[in-house]
């Protein structure tokens, strides 16, 4: 198969500078050139949900913008006098130098200058992104290991704190409301969430990494590689659990799997479950006669998305909503170690249920595959807004669940946990009954 | 410099216009300075991230219907690509088409290509391309990590081309080699002018190149140029392979961005016999005037224009007069590339609003016809001097001094620009269409967007107050211009004159 690829799905390396905007007033100093940024953010903020530059997003991220002069003598000098001036300039507790291309191509010793600022007592880290690297993804991983590497000290356990590694920052468009989500998950339970990205992070939850009692890491893979580390370099123990949990099968089975890892009273776990199965099914007893009624409603399924997403909403619509999953388009560039584990995640539903995947980052060939499924009834396309074009092609209905999203905007919306499917139900279904009318 | 087609590589605008990404003092300095040919560009002790020239490059190649393009270089080089696909639906449905998706490919560049060569992948790209989309010609976009390897990819395309018999045509943009973004719109241009755009069989003098982004405003110069006896061909967005490489034919070319068309407009001058109308852009009333009539002078048709615009003149006379009323001096701070800058800045002045100062992404010092660029030329002629900056968006430049300038108003152009005004409590607007405040009617649209945005500024008071910035107090008490190194800055005492006691 062709490596190229179309329609693109995440970026490069570099994008996880984004993971670094994630971390309230941590700020990527970039070591690249001059489009580098923006280009990036716009598949991963501008047209992904609409997110926008935030605190020091955007224009506001110190960069060198190598230019021939760089490439040609070397970037170093530029790459210090940006470093030193960005201490005086913005407000922030954590820098983590972020290289490009340019930067890797000619060797620019960026961990030597970093290492100086550093001796300095600097809050600042680095970490080599270029990107042929590898995808975002990748990137995210090689943030936190430079953070865990250069920048974390060992520190007591403090019983019941929880590191979650879980949405990617931006790549996963709805990963801000995903975390509050999961902190509630995981506080239902008495645990307490120790929140690196989002609305409530702080550079003070990152210190505070090595406290933790575990590390919950829940996707099918991206997160492992962190939770590894961590667990060689303080001991943490952690918690790997493969889907996102959205709907009540999942959530509930999520909920008793953290439970007994972190040895909590199943009672208490049982009574979080039974409280918001019930409201769950409050309203989805309402949705029932919709649900059944509807003229065309959507009886299988596509998803075309990261593997996070793919396997947690193949998952609650097959196991809670009574869909069947077509083929699941898995465009996360997930490394091929990792493909069996992800591949097997998909034979695990409710009535012997097994889904086929696809792995593939080429939107081209994703498209040419769905236009080559025959299915009956009118399909439902859980996807980017790439795939707004084969939907209506195939007049089949279309959510945006994946990135790119440039047809939605998206703040504090998750589809996760029993609250989250409900949004996935009230989404999906307004996709369909908005088509009539 | 005359635009050179022998060369498959465009002259980057740095080396073919003097043009400069850091400069500090007024519209008079700027222009004399132009003029004279001495104007330098000044770096930067710190910089943020801005825009490179690819992204100019592949966006504006991406919306020719019968293209693809190869984007060689690591998948993050195509990050661009979600934007222009947005605008790209855009465009697709203000024409009531089936809406696609653009057709971009990109190499996927892995360490693997870096070290042993990415003339294999780019192969298999371009091969790629034309089984998916049969495409009429394909353009090979560079990127930073393709140029630094040196792979040699005009051979690899030479040899491609033959295999699939359509044209295969290199788009040289890597990121490093421009400072100036707008160096993608010429390299962009200059693989037009270099393999698509073939000498006139027949010329067809009532027909007018239209050089435009979007295009929203077709059905109004459609309108106006028949009153001329004129066909306007828009382009080269939405345009067709055959249809540009006919391009040759018009009987001139007119542009609605200096930025964006000269290289173009001046290619198929010199080396086509296409006359390039050089002109005010055609935003607000005296740049309309001058565009028109200079495209009338162009084609002949002088009277047709004059009775035109006198007509137009007296329809909007009491609409522009009820606005200038509700728009006197108010202050305004304008953020945009340099022609659309230049020409705002007069546009407002018009309106009777008081331009505090003006900021370009860039500047030019001369266009490709030569001489320096008409928006400022003229706005130099002005009674007032008006204060200006050259940056590629820096943003701490801009926040400091709209924090010491505090407008009424920030009138911008670019994506992720109007947020950081607003942000300071400045109510802001972003002109992305590219035909707002065209001609009289629009203008008088521009103008009541301008007082509906001075009329109820409670998203920039309110977020103003509960955000905070990422600047510390230090940077905020420095002159903005504290990074510039240029030699002949004007003094901290000479600059607060210019910012702080207007």
């Amino acid at each position: 198969m062709s490596l190229c690829v179309e329609q693109i799905r995440h970026v490069c390396t570099l994008g996880a500078f984004e993971s670094v905007l994630a971390i309230k007033r941590a700020v990527p100093i970039v070591h690249a050139g001059p489009g580098c940024v923006a280009k990036l953010w716009t598949t991963l903020g501008s047209q992904n949900g609409h997110q926008g530059s935030g605190y020091v997003g955007g224009h506001a991220i110190p960069c060198t913008n190598a230019s021939e002069k760089e490439v040609v003598f070397g970037g170093t000098d530029q790459l210090r006098k940006v470093i030193t001036n960005t201490f005086d300039v913005i407000n922030g507790d954590l820098f983590v130098v972020l290289t490009g291309c340019t930067s890797d191509i000619i060797g620019d010793d960026v961990g030597e200058i970093t290492r100086k600022f550093q001796a300095q007592g600097k809050p600042i880290v680095y970490v080599e992104t270029g990107g042929f690297k590898g995808s975002n993804l990748i990137g995210h991983e090689l943030v936190l290991d430079a953070i865990i590497d250069q920048y974390l000290q060992p520190q007591q356990v403090e019983s019941g704190l929880v590191n979650i590694w879980s949405s990617v920052p931006y790549q996963n468009t709805f990963w801000s409301g995903d975390i509050e989500q999961l902190n509630l998950l995981i506080s239902s339970l008495g645990l307490k969430p120790n929140v690196i990205f989002g609305p409530d992070s702080s550079v003070d939850a990152v210190n505070d990494i090595p406290k933790a009692q575990f590390n919950l890491v829940i996707s099918p893979w991206v997160g492992l590689r962190t939770a590894e580390h961590l667990k060689d370099k303080f001991g943490t123990p952690f918690l790997h659990y493969p889907a996102l949990p959205i709907g009540p099968t999942e959530t509930s089975n999520f909920l008793r799997t953290v439970g007994e890892f972190a040895g909590i009273d199943p009672a208490i776990v049982e009574n979080v479950i039974r409280k918001q199965e019930e409201r769950y099914f409050y309203y989805l007893e309402r949705a029932a006669d919709t649900l059944l009624e509807t003229r065309l409603l959507p009886r299988r399924f596509i998803t075309v998305a990261d593997s996070l997403y793919a396997l947690g909403i193949a998952r609650f619509l097959t196991n809670d909503m009574g869909l069947i999953p077509e083929k699941q388009f898995i465009t996360d560039d997930t490394p091929a170690d990792y493909q069996s584990d992800v591949t097997a995640e998909f034979g695990k539903f409710t009535n012997d249920i097994a889904a086929e995947t696809v792995f593939s980052n080429d939107g081209g060939y994703v498209e040419e595959e769905i236009r080559r499924l025959k299915i009956r009834s009118r399909p439902l396309i859980l996807g980017s807004s790439w795939e707004r074009v084969v939907a209506r092609d195939l007049n089949a209905y279309q959510l945006s669940v994946s990135a790119p999203i440039g047809n939605e905007m998206v703040l504090s919306k998750s589809y996760v946990g029993y609250n989250g499917a409900l949004q996935l139900v009230e989404n999906i279904y307004s996709v369909v009954l908005n088509d009539f009318m | 410099m005359s635009i050179n087609l022998d060369r498959s590589q465009v002259t980057i605008r740095e080396k073919r216009l003097k043009s400069i990404v850091g400069y500090q003092g007024t519209i008079r300095d700027l222009a004399e300075q132009s003029q004279s040919g001495c104007l330098k560009n000044a770096s930067r002790g710190f910089s943020q991230a801005t825009n490179c020239n690819s992204g100019c490059a592949q966006g504006y190649l991406s919306t020719i219907t019968d293209a693809a393009i190869v984007n060689h270089g690591p998948i993050g080089c195509a990050g661009d690509v979600a934007g222009a696909n947005a605008g790209f639906q855009w465009g697709q449905r203000i024409r009531d088409w089936n809406q696609r998706n653009v057709r971009i490919i990109n190499t996927n560049m892995s360490e693997k290509a870096v070290v042993f060569g990415g003339d294999q992948i780019l192969k298999e790209g371009i091969l790629k391309a034309y089984e998916r989309f049969k495409p009429k010609a394909i353009f090979v976009t560079t990127s930073c990590a393709s140029g630094i390897i040196g792979d040699d990819i005009e051979s690899t395309m030479k040899s491609t081309e033959a295999e699939i018999g359509i044209p295969v045509v290199p788009v040289f943009c890597e990121g490093f080699r421009s400072q100036i973004w707008a160096s993608g719109f010429d390299a962009a241009f200059h693989a037009l002018l270099t393999r698509i755009i073939k000498p006139a069989e027949k010329k067809r003098p009532e027909l007018v190149n239209v050089i435009n982004f979007v295009g929203s405003g077709r059905a109004l110069i459609t309108e106006i140029f028949g009153r001329l006896g004129l066909v306007p061909q828009f382009g080269i967005p939405y345009s067709n392979i055959d249809e540009i490489s006919r391009w040759s034919e018009a009987g001139a070319t007119i542009s609605i961005c200096g930025t964006l068309g000269g290289y173009m407009g001046n290619g198929l001058e010199q080396n086509f016999g296409v006359p390039y109308v050089t002109a005010l852009q055609p935003h607000g009333i005296s740049g309309f005037d001058d565009w028109l009539t200079k495209l009338g002078e162009t084609v002949g048709k002088e009277k047709e224009v004059e009775e035109y615009l006198a007509e137009q003149k007296v329809i909007a006379a009491p609409e522009l007069e009820e606005i200038k009323f509700k728009l006197k001096g108010k202050k305004v701070v304008v953020g945009m590339g340099p022609s659309f800058a230049h020409n705002y800045i007069r546009l407002l002045e018009d309106l009777g609003m008081e331009v505090v100062w003006g900021f370009s992404w860039h500047y030019d010092s001369k266009h490709d016809h030569g001489g320096c660029p008409s928006c400022t030329v003229e706005l130099a002629k002005q009674d007032k001097d008006i204060p200006v900056s050259v940056s590629d968006q820096q943003n701490h430049e801009v926040i400091n001094l709209l924090s010491k300038v505090k407008p009424d108003i920030f009138i911008g152009r670019h994506p992720g620009m109007s947020v950081w005004a607003t942000k300071l409590g400045i109510p802001a607007i972003m002109v992305s269409d590219e035909y707002s405040a065209f001609g009289y009617q629009g203008t008088i649209e521009f103008g009541h967007r301008i007082i509906d945005a001075l009329t109820n500024n409670s998203l920039a008071v309110n977020l103003s107050k509960r955000i905070n910035l990422p600047y510390t107090e230090w940077w905020l008490e420095q002159d903005p211009f504290n990074f510039l190194e240029q030699k002949n800055k004007k003094t901290e005492r000479e600059n607060k004159k210019n910012v702080a006691v207007r």
